[in-house]
C-alpha cells in the first residue's frame, strides 16, 4: 500500500492504495468519478482517457501511484465554472457527436488535448489525433464535426 | 494482476541497485508492461519505475549525433529531435497520442517487439545502445523476437543515433493495433545506405542487404526494381501472408527512397 496525493479537477485527494491500482480504478472506485469509462482495459479504446499534468493519457495503462503529485483532469472537470457545458461538450451535443455516450468522455478529453496543442486542426488532423479513441456508434463523422465547430467557436 | 510493490527511485544508482534483485523489473511507460501484467504473463514482486530519474530523460544533439535518454517519451522525441527529422516523424507515428505521452524509447528497445518502429531506426542508423554497464551496437543488440542482448538487471540509459545525410521511415500500419504490419527505414550516410525492415520477420528487425547494395550505386527508387524481398522467415498471420509482407517491403522501401530524393 502506498499513500498518494493527486490534484483531481483542482481538488486535492489523498488515499492509501494498493500499488497495482490503475489510475482508472482509483478515479472510479476510490473517488467515485465514474465519468472516466473503462471500455477495453487493454489500452486500445481511449474511453478511459484523462489528462495528467496536461497530457492525454489512457488511465487504464498507468498506475495510480505514478500519478502521485500530479494534476489530473477528468470529464467531471470539463464543464465551465458555472456548471454550463464547455464549448467542446456543447459542440458534441449540438452536432450529435454522441449516441450511446460510452466513448464520449474519452473523446472530449482527447479533443481538449488536441485543441490545446493545435487550436485550428484540419479534418485530417482531428481524425489522426483520435486514432486511439474508438466509437462503436457514430461512425466518427459527427465527432469530427463537433470538434471542428468547437475549434471555430 | 498479481500484487507487487512499485518503487520510484530518483537517481540512476538507486534504480540499478534495486534492479539487482531478481524479483524486480523495470517499469518505463508501462504501455507494454501493464497489459502484460494484466494478463498475468509477468509476476514481478517489485516494479522499479524509471520515469522519475532526470538523467534518463531528454534529448541532445552534438557532433552529428542525437542522444536520447531511455525514459524519453515518443511525444518528446517527436517534438524535440529536430536534427533528425525522419526519427522525429517515426516517433510521431507510434500508436496514438496517449500512447506517445507515456511510451518510451528505452521500453520499446528493451521489449523488442518484432513490429516496433524504433528498432528499424536503430538498425538503419547504426545506433548505439548505452546501458549501465556497456555500449551495444544496434547490429549486436536485436537477437530475435522479444530477445535482446540485455542481461538480467541491465538497463538502457540512453540511445545515440548518428545523424544521416537523409533518411525516411515508411510504415504500413496494421489497422487494429497501429503497429507496423511492415515498416522500412532507409538511411543514407557518407559510407553507404542502410535499409532496415520491421514488422515483417519472425526474428524481428533485419537489414535488406541486396537493396542496400543496389542503393549504394544509385539512391533512386528504380534501383531496387529488379529486386524481390525474400519471403523466407517472414510472418504469415491473419493480417497478411509472407508473400504479401515481402511485397510491402519493396513498396515501402521505394516510397522511402522517393521521399528522400
Ligand atoms: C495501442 C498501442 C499502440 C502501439 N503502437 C506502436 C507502434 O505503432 N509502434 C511501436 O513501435 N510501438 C507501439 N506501441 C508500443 C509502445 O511504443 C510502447 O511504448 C513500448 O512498447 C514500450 O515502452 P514503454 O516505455 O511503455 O515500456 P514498458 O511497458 O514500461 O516496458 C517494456 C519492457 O521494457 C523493460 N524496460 C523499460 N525500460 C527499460 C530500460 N530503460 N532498460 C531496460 N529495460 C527496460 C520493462 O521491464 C519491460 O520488460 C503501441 C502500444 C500501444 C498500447
Ligand atoms: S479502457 Fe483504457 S484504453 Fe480502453
Ligand atoms: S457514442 Fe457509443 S461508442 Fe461512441
Amino acid at each position: 500500500m502506498t499513500k498518494i496525493s493527486i490534484s483531481v479537477n483542482g481538488e486535492s485527494k489523498s488515499a492509501e492504495v494498493e500499488d497495482r491500482t490503475l489510475l482508472s480504478h482509483f478515479l472510479r472506485e476510490n473517488l467515485g468519478l465514474t465519468g472516466t469509462h473503462i471500455g477495453c482495459d487493454t489500452s486500445q479504446c481511449g474511453a478511459c482517457l484523462v489528462h495528467v499534468d496536461g497530457l492525454a493519457v489512457k488511465s487504464c495503462t498507468m498506475f495510480a501511484v505514478e500519478a502521485d503529485g500530479t494534476d489530473v483532469r477528468t470529464i467531471e472537470g470539463m464543464a465551465n465554472a458555472d456548471g454550463s457545458l464547455s464549448k467542446i461538450q456543447a459542440a458534441f451535443q449540438e452536432h450529435h457527436g454522441l449516441q450511446c455516450g460510452f466513448c464520449t468522455p474519452g473523446m472530449v478529453m482527447s479533443a481538449a488535448a488536441l485543441l490545446k496543442e493545435n487550436p485550428d486542426p484540419s479534418e485530417e488532423d482531428i481524425r489522426e489525433y483520435l486514432e486511439g479513441n474508438i466509437c462503436r456508434c457514430t461512425g466518427y463523422h459527427n465527432i469530427v464535426k463537433a470538434i471542428q465547430a468547437a475549434a471555430a467557436a | 494482476m498479481y500484487s507487487f510493490d512499485i518503487e520510484r527511485p530518483t537517481t540512476l544508482e538507486d534504480a540499478v541497485e534495486a534492479l539487482k534483485d531478481e524479483e524486480a523489473q523495470a517499469l518505463a511507460g508501462g504501455q507494454t508492461l501493464i497489459p502484460t501484467l494484466k494478463q498475468r504473463l509477468a509476476a514481478p514482486e517489485r516494479l522499479i519505475s524509471l520515469t522519475s530519474i532526470p538523467e534518463l530523460k531528454g534529448v541532445s544533439a552534438k557532433d552529428g549525433w542525437i542522444t536520447i535518454g531511455a525514459a524519453t517519451t515518443h511525444a518528446e522525441v517527436a517534438k524535440s529531435v529536430s536534427a533528425y527529422p525522419a526519427l522525429a516523424a517515426l516517433a510521431g507515428q507510434i500508436g496514438d497520442p496517449a500512447v506517445r505521452n507515456r511510451g518510451t524509447i528505452g521500453g520499446t528497445l528493451a521489449n523488442n517487439d518484432p513490429a516496433a518502429c524504433y528498432s528499424a531506426a536503430a538498425l538503419a542508423s547504426g545506433a548505439v545502445i548505452q546501458t549501465n554497464t556497456r555500449e551495444i551496437a544496434a547490429a549486436d543488440y536485436f537477437l530475435g523476437m522479444f530477445e535482446t542482448a540485455l542481461e538480467e538487471g541491465e538497463i538502457i540509459i540512453q540511445v545515440r543515433f548518428p545523424i544521416p545525410e537523409v533518411a525516411s521511415y515508411q510504415k504500413f500500419a496494421q489497422p487494429a493495433s497501429r503497429f507496423a504490419l511492415v515498416g522500412v527505414f532507409v538511411a543514407k550516410f557518407a559510407d553507404g545506405v542502410r535499409v532496415a525492415v520491421t514488422g515483417a520477420a519472425e526474428e524481428g528487425v533485419f537489414r535488406w542487404s541486396e537493396a542496400e547494395a543496389a542503393l549504394d550505386s544509385s539512391l533512386a527508387p528504380e534501383s531496387i526494381d529488379a529486386l524481390e524481398a525474400d519471403d523466407d522467415g517472414l510472418i504469415a498471420d491473419i493480417h497478411g501472408t509472407a508473400a504479401y509482407r515481402a511485397h510491402l517491403i519493396k513498396v515501402l522501401a521505394r516510397r522511402a527512397i522517393s521521399a528522400m530524393s
